[in-house]
């Protein structure tokens, strides 16, 4: 579904990413692991064109969409959850959900947001308040909620468990196994979270400064020694915390 | 209490008019955070073009002052957005990444061009339009004043006053304003979620040139000469109105207009008209020092 060859990008003079194979098959997740640092959100980030990439080829359903402006990457199915969430401050729930929809038939808005709404019921209560007084774990349901809006083929999500406590981190995580396994969404996992990542994941790939280090299913990964040692202390510790 | 009474109308006017131009000033540093500095100008080629095409629509059509207003104002609406949008489009997208300082200088210079090119093309004399709307009625009568309302000064109120109602309508209400204020918040993220955001900005830049357009055309009238060089002095002013209601808010520049225009006006009545820049500017001064952030602005952390 969507297939990365050989993309290479950074910022300025500073190359992040050398040479990323990488592919996103039709109705699984599929999580990159790695190091603060590692390149993880900048290849979240040239998949949508922001910056793009100085060298390879994005292709979503075979077409390439390596070159084209942010939002026409976009419009043709993607959707994204950045780093940050990136909700919008100072507008309300409602229209923070109404501009994930900015790009897709009107006639189904009342669908899309009952359905979103169904996911996150917490967003219910709060949609006349404003993004920015949302406490993290609302504003990360807000911020994948948002990006469901647009109906996406393939969402892209990055770090949806950063500065979450670990209860609401698990929620989250269940949330995204529903969203992949009931509404058929193709799911473009970044975390650094491994434990949790690799557990949901049908394909993992660890990222190491720039460049795709290692790969396997999930359960392959999670059972990897060399994984086990370098990233997923915080995480089994976090779990058996919790 | 005549004298005040007509001070308040005649500060009202002047007010609505800073106020249409402030709002170009506030909605384009809200959008892209920079001052353009070439709005002023804007404004200016409005007046010009409200002039050309008032004088058009009575040769042409003869007869009815209100159909030639209504032509004429939707003429120079229409033209001087698109002189709002050719600017943006050269002058400041080409420098959307540069240093912050790049696009001021630009506008700066945009400003100098525009004055130029309306001085070349209509001569540096000052144009002359007769009374157009005529007559008013007298409010208040004592012995030795006349409290006076004109026409003009009602339609000019008026307009103002519908214009902006509609211009918050289309800002809090509609799909677009939700976009302008996504885009305004987060630009990248509204591309992320599909937003041209260079479309955005072109359509913000085009509504506050509407806008100075429908100021230049009252001025045109209320005043009944307009040169090359009134956009410098009108678009500092509305600048001050933008500072003083809190730069980036709406609602702001259009208290801040009718602040300034109220202050003018009653300091030119009751001091000394020769002063009333001063007055204003001491204002800008006033507020830089002790309120930065304007009557309605928000506090912002570090935008330079």
């Amino acid at each position: 579904m969507l297939k990365i060859e050989g993309l290479c990008a950074g910022y300025g003079r500073i190359q992040a990413l050398h040479g990323i194979d990488l592919d996103v098959p039709e109705g699984e997740i599929v999580t990159l692991v790695g190091a603060n640092g590692a390149g993880k959100t900048t290849l979240l980030m040239s998949i949508c064109g922001a910056p793009h990439a100085s060298a390879g080829r994005v292709l979503l359903d075979g077409e390439d969409i390596t070159h084209l402006p942010t939002h026409q990457i976009i419009r043709r199915g993607l959707a994204h959850s950045p780093e940050g969430r990136r909700i919008f401050p100072r507008m309300s729930v409602l229209e923070n959900l109404q501009m994930g929809a900015a790009q897709s038939d009107p006639r189904h808005f009342d669908q899309d947001l009952e359905r979103v709404l169904a996911l996150f019921p917490r967003l219910h209560e709060r949609l006349t308040q404003r993004g920015g007084t949302l406490s993290g774990g609302e504003q990360q349901m807000l911020a994948i909620g948002r990006a469901l809006m647009s109906r996406p083929r393939v969402l892209l999500l990055d770090e949806p468990s950063l500065g979450l406590a670990p209860l609401v981190v698990r929620h989250i995580f269940e949330i995204i196994a529903a969203i992949n396994r009931e509404q058929k969404v193709t799911v473009f996992l970044v975390e650094q979270n491994a434990f949790h990542a690799l557990k949901l994941a049908h394909r993992g790939h660890v990222m190491v400064n720039g460049k795709i280090a290692l790969s396997g299913t999930g359960a392959e990964l999670l059972a990897n020694p060399e994984i086990r040692a370098h990233y997923l202390e915080g995480g089994t510790h976090g779990e058996t915390a919790s | 209490m005549e004298y005040f009474l007509q001070q308040l109308i005649n500060g009202l006017t002047l007010g609505a008019i800073y106020g249409l131009i402030a709002i170009g000033y506030t909605m384009v540093y809200g959008i892209i955070g920079m001052i353009n500095f070439a709005h002023g100008e804007i404004y200016m080629l409005g007046a010009f073009i409200s002039l050309i095409a008032y004088l058009a629509a009575t040769t042409i059509g003869g007869g009815s002052v209100a159909v030639a207003l209504m032509v004429a104002l939707l003429a120079t609406m229409l033209l001087t957005a698109l002189w709002g949008w050719t600017v943006e489009r050269v002058a400041y997208r080409p420098l959307r990444k540069a240093p912050r300082l790049a696009p001021l200088i630009s506008a700066i210079g945009v400003s100098i061009v525009l004055q130029n090119f309306s001085q070349l093309a209509q001569g540096a004399r000052v144009k002359p339009l007769p009374p157009v709307v005529r007559g008013g009625f007298t409010l208040m009568q004592s012995e030795d004043f006349a409290v006076n309302l004109s026409w003009l000064q009602i339609f000019i109120v008026m307009l103002t006053a519908v214009l902006m109602a509609v211009f918050t309508w289309v800002i809090t209400r509609t799909s677009l304003g939700r976009a302008q204020r996504a885009t305004e918040q987060d630009m990248k993220m509204a591309s992320l979620l599909g937003i041209n955001v260079d479309r955005i900005v072109s359509i913000t830049f085009v509504m506050g040139a509407a806008l100075a357009a429908v100021a230049g055309l009252m001025v045109t009238l209320y005043y009944g000469v307009i040169d090359f060089y009134i956009g410098f002095l009108a678009g500092i002013k509305a600048f001050t109105a933008a500072v003083l209601g809190g730069i980036g808010s709406l609602p702001g520049a259009m208290l801040g207009g009718l602040l300034i225009g109220l202050i003018e006006a009653f300091w030119s009545g009751y001091f000394s008209i020769e002063y009333k820049d001063v007055a204003t500017f001491g204002i800008l001064v006033m507020v830089l020092l002790f309120r930065p952030t304007g009557l309605l602005g928000r506090p912002e952390v570090e935008k330079i």
